[in-house]
C-alpha cells in the first residue's frame, strides 16, 4: 500500500459514497416527513439507469407504461374521493385539475417518450426524459401504496415497504430483463490528477452531490414548501392544524426521493453495470448511512455514507471476500454509540 | 337421473384419464426471476425447441418459477413428484437450487436433469444428471491455452459465491499440474458497484494472465476495471460469460478476451469433423428463428441437449414400462446411464452408472472476442 493506491482507493470510495449519500438523504427525507422506512429507494436507481439504457437502444422503456397505468389508477382513486365529498362550488374545477395533472400530463410525457425513443437523441435529453418518467413514480407510489394507511404504525409502513420493494423489483425484471446494462458517460473526458485518473463522470457525481446538498439546504431553509416539509417532519398533527396537507407533503417527499434516486442511477449507470436488482444493495448502503445519521440528520448521513464508501473500497482491497461483512458490521458501533448517548423517546 | 346418465360421463372421464396417463410428464423448475434469472429465462426460451412427443408419447411439460431460491425449488420438486407424478424433473439452472432439488429427486427416485454443474456429496447424485459442463472440464482448455501462450502466473477475480469458489478450486488444481501459478485471488459480489480495489490489488501483482469467473453481463464490469487499471496481459473469462451480453456491455474493452465455452454457440465456426457441429448448427438455426439473430446462448442449448438425450433414452425406457410408473422412472435412469456416447450441441455426453457428469474432456473450446464477435481459437 503506497500513496498512489491509497489515493485511487479513496477516490473510488468517495465516488460510491457520494451515491450512497444521495440515497441516504432521500431515505431520511421520506422517513422524517412520512415515517415510512422506504426500502425500495434503490429501485429508483435501477429504474433511472435502465430507462436511460433502453432509450439508448432505441426502445420505449416499460417505465413509460408503468407511469400511465399508475397515474390512471391514482386518478380513479382521487376521483372517487372527490366525488364522495358533498358537491361544492369548486368541485368541477377540482376534477378538471385532477384530470389535467394525472391523465393529460402523464399522457403528454408518454407521447414525447414514444416519439423520442427511436430518434437517438443526445444522451443529455434522454437523461432528462428519464427523470421526467421516474420522478412522478415516487408520488404515485405514495398515492397507491401508502396514502390510505399514512396514519398506521411505523412497523406496518415498513411491512408495506417490503411489499412495494418486491412489486417494483418484479416490474423491473419485466421491463428490463435479467441482463445488465451499462450506459455511455454523459461527460466523456479524462483528466490525470497526479497518479489518479479522474473521469468526467466521477467529477459529475461530485458536482451533483455538492449541488444537491446546497439545493436541499436552500430548499429547507428558505422556501415555503421546504418549511412545510420540515414542519410535517417535526409534528404531523401540528402541521395539519396549520393547513399543511400531510398527503401533499408525503407526495413531495416521494417526488424528491424518486428524483434523487433516478439522478443517482443516471450518474452511476456509466461507471458500473446495472441490473434490474442492483438497486437494492445500493439503496441498503444508503439506508445504513441514514441509520448512522439517526434517520434524522442530513449532514451526518452524508458524512456516514462517504465513510462507508471509503471503508468499502479499502475493505475490498485488503480482504475482498470479507468486504460485505466489514461494511455491514460498521453499523454496530454506530448503533451502540447512539443507543448509549441519544435520549430515548416513547415511540408513537 | 338414471344410472346410464351417470355412467356415460364417468366412462368418458375414465377414458380421458387413461390417455392422460399415457403421456410423459416432465416437471421443469427454472429461475425465471431473482438473481439467476439471466440463466433461467434463456433456458425457458430453449424449451420451445422441444418436440411435442417422443417415442410416440406426447410430452406434458409443466414449467414453474423457482425464483433462484432453493426453498422454492424444493417446493416445486415436491409438487412435481407428489401431485403431478412426473416421470422426469428438469432444472434448475441455478446451482444452489438444483443442488437442493437433487435431494427430492433421490428420495422420489425420479431422474433429475440439472441445467447447472451441481457438486453433490459423494454418492448423492444417483438420480441426478448434469446438462452443463463441470468447471473442471472447462478448466482443461483454459489451462491448455495458457500453457501454449507462455502464461506462467495467473490472477483470479471471481464471484464470492459457489461459482467463483468452484472455478478457483478446479482451475488451481489444473493449473498446478501444468506448472502455472495462481498468484492472487480476489472476490466481488454480483451487486457490487465497483471492483476497482480488487483490480488494483491484482494488477499491481502483474500476473501474465487474469481469469475472471463471473456470468453474463456481470462479467464485463471486472473486465473493464482491470483494463482501466492499465492491465495489458491476457484476460480469460469462464463459460458463464460466453454470451453476447459480454460484448454488449463490455464494448471495446473486452476485445481480445479469451472465453471458454461449449461448442453450441459457435457451432457454425467449427470444422465439419466436430461431432457437435450438426446439433449446434441445428440449435442455432431453430433458436434464432424464434428469438432473432444473435440470440443464441448456451443455456437454451442445455435444453436442446436435454431433448436429444430424451429422444435416445425414452424409447429404450418405453420398452420396459409405461410412463407414470416407478418402473418407467427407473428404466429412464438406466437408459440414460447405458446410452453410451451421445454427441449433443454442447459437446459429447457419456453418462455411466458411476459418472453422472457426462461431458468428456474434449468438450470445451476457447473463443476470442474479435471485432465484437466470437472467433474460435484453433
Amino acid at each position: 500500500m503506497d500513496l498512489t493506491i491509497a489515493g485511487v482507493l479513496t477516490l473510488d470510495g468517495l465516488t460510491n459514497g457520494a451515491i450512497y449519500a444521495l440515497l441516504g438523504i432521500a431515505t431520511v427525507l421520506i422517513f422524517t416527513v412520512t415515517r415510512i422506512l422506504f426500502i425500495p429507494q434503490g429501485e429508483f436507481v435501477a429504474f433511472g439507469a435502465l430507462t436511460l439504457a433502453l432509450f439508448q437502444t432505441g426502445q420505449v422503456p416499460g417505465t413509460v407504461w408503468l407511469l400511465l397505468v399508475a397515474s390512471a389508477a391514482a386518478f380513479l382513486l382521487d376521483l372517487r374521493m372527490l366525488l364522495r365529498t358533498p358537491a361544492a362550488p369548486g368541485r368541477a374545477r377540482a376534477v378538471l385539475r385532477l384530470a389535467l395533472g394525472q391523465l393529460v400530463l402523464p399522457a403528454l410525457i408518454a407521447a414525447v417518450c414514444v416519439w423520442a425513443a427511436p430518434r437517438d437523441l443526445p444522451i443529455l435529453l434522454q437523461g432528462l426524459l428519464t427523470l421526467l418518467i421516474v420522478t412522478p413514480l415516487g408520488p404515485l407510489t405514495y398515492r397507491l401504496a401508502y396514502q390510505s394507511i399514512a396514519e398506521a404504525s411505523v412497523l406496518v409502513l415498513l411491512i408495506v415497504s417490503v411489499g412495494v420493494h418486491f412489486v417494483l423489483l418484479g416490474l423491473a425484471l419485466f421491463f428490463f430483463g435479467a441482463e445488465g446494462f451499462r450506459n455511455p458517460p454523459f461527460v466523456d473526458a479524462r483528466y490525470a490528477l497526479g497518479p489518479l485518473n479522474l473521469s468526467g463522470q466521477v467529477i459529475a457525481i461530485f458536482v451533483v452531490f455538492v449541488l444537491l446538498m446546497a439545493l436541499l439546504k436552500l430548499f429547507f431553509g428558505r422556501t415555503l414548501y421546504g418549511k412545510a416539509l420540515r414542519a410535517t417532519a417535526v409534528n404531523r398533527l401540528g402541521a395539519r392544524l396549520l393547513a399543511i396537507s400531510a398527503d401533499a407533503a408525503g407526495k413531495l417527499a416521494f417526488a424528491m426521493a424518486a428524483f434523487i434516486g433516478a439522478l443517482s442511477g443516471l450518474l452511476i449507470g456509466s461507471t458500473t453495470t446495472i441490473f434490474y436488482d442492483s438497486g437494492f444493495l445500493i439503496g441498503l448502503k444508503g439506508f445504513i448511512a441514514a441509520v448512522g445519521g439517526g434517520l434524522a440528520s442530513y449532514p451526518a448521513t452524508a458524512v456516514g455514507a462517504l465513510l462507508l464508501g471509503v471503508a468499502e473500497s479499502f475493505g475490498s482491497f485488503w480482504a475482498s471476500s470479507l468486504k460485505e461483512a466489514i461494511v455491514f458490521t460498521l453499523i454496530l458501533p454506530v448503533l451502540l454509540w447512539r443507543s448509549l448517548y441519544t435520549p430515548h423517546h416513547e415511540e408513537h | 337421473m338414471t344410472l346410464r346418465k351417470l355412467l356415460v360421463p364417468a366412462l368418458v372421464a375414465l377414458l380421458f384419464q387413461s390417455t392422460a396417463q399415457a403421456e410423459i410428464t416432465i416437471g421443469v423448475s427454472l429461475p425465471l426471476t431473482g438473481p439467476a434469472s439471466g440463466l433461467g429465462i434463456p433456458c425457458n426460451n430453449g424449451l420451445a425447441l422441444w418436440p411435442k412427443s417422443i417415442g410416440g408419447e406426447t410430452l406434458r411439460v409443466i414449467v414453474l418459477d423457482d425464483a433462484s431460491d432453493p426453498t422454492v425449488g424444493v417446493k416445486n420438486a415436491r409438487r412435481f413428484v407428489s401431485e403431478d407424478k412426473v416421470d422426469l424433473i428438469v432444472g434448475s439452472a441455478a446451482t444452489p437450487v438444483a443442488l437442493a432439488m437433487s435431494d427430492v429427486a433421490a428420495q422420489a427416485r425420479t431422474v433429475q436433469l440439472a441445467a447447472s454443474p451441481i457438486v453433490t456429496a459423494p454418492g448423492k447424485d444417483e438420480w441426478s444428471f448434469r446438462l452443463a459442463q463441470s468447471n473442471a472440464v472447462m478448466a482443461i482448455p483454459v489451462v491448455a491455452h495458457m500453457k501454449k501462450h507462455g502464461v506462467k502466473t495467473v490472477g483470479f477475480l471471481g464471484y464470492s459465491d459457489t461459482y467463483g469458489e468452484s472455478w478457483l478450486n478446479d482451475f488451481t488444481k489444473e493449473a498446478k499440474a501444468a506448472g502455472i501459478k495462481v498468484i492472487g485471488a480476489e472476490r466481488f459480489a454480483r451487486t457490487d458497484t465497483s471492483v476497482t480495489a480488487q483490480a488494483l490489488k491484482l494488477t499491481s501483482a502483474n500476473p501474465d494472465a487474469i481469469l475472471i469467473a463471473a456470468s453474463g453481463s456481470g462479467a464485463a464490469m471486472p473486465h473493464k476495471a482491470v483494463i482501466d487499471r492499465g492491465y495489458r496481459g491476457k484476460i480469460y473469462q469462464t463459460h458463464s460469460a460466453a454470451s453476447r451480453d459480454l460484448m454488449r456491455v463490455g464494448g471495446k474493452d473486452v476485445e481480445g478476451a479469451f472465453v471458454v465455452s461449449g461448442p453450441a454457440t459457435v457451432a457454425d465456426q467449427l470444422p465439419d469433423g466436430n461431432p457437435s457441429k450438426k446439433f449446434g448448427v441445428d440449435y442455432i438455426a431453430r433458436y434464432e428463428k424464434i428469438h432473432g439473430a444473435g440470440s443464441r446462448n448456451q443455456f437454451a442449448a442445455h435444453m436442446y441437449d436435454a431433448a436429444l438425450l430424451l429422444e435416445k433414452a425414452v424409447p429404450a425406457a418405453l420398452k420396459k414400462a409405461r410412463p407414470g410408473t416407478p418402473e418407467f422412472r427407473a428404466a429412464l435412469k438406466e437408459a440414460l446411464e447405458n446410452g453410451g456416447v451421445t454427441p449433443v450441441s454442447q459437446g459429447i455426453i457419456h453418462y455411466t452408472p458411476q459418472d453422472h457428469w457426462g461431458f468428456t474432456k474434449e468438450t470445451g473450446l476457447i473463443m476470442k472476442v474479435v471485432n465484437g464477435d466470437w472467433k474460435v481459437e484453433q
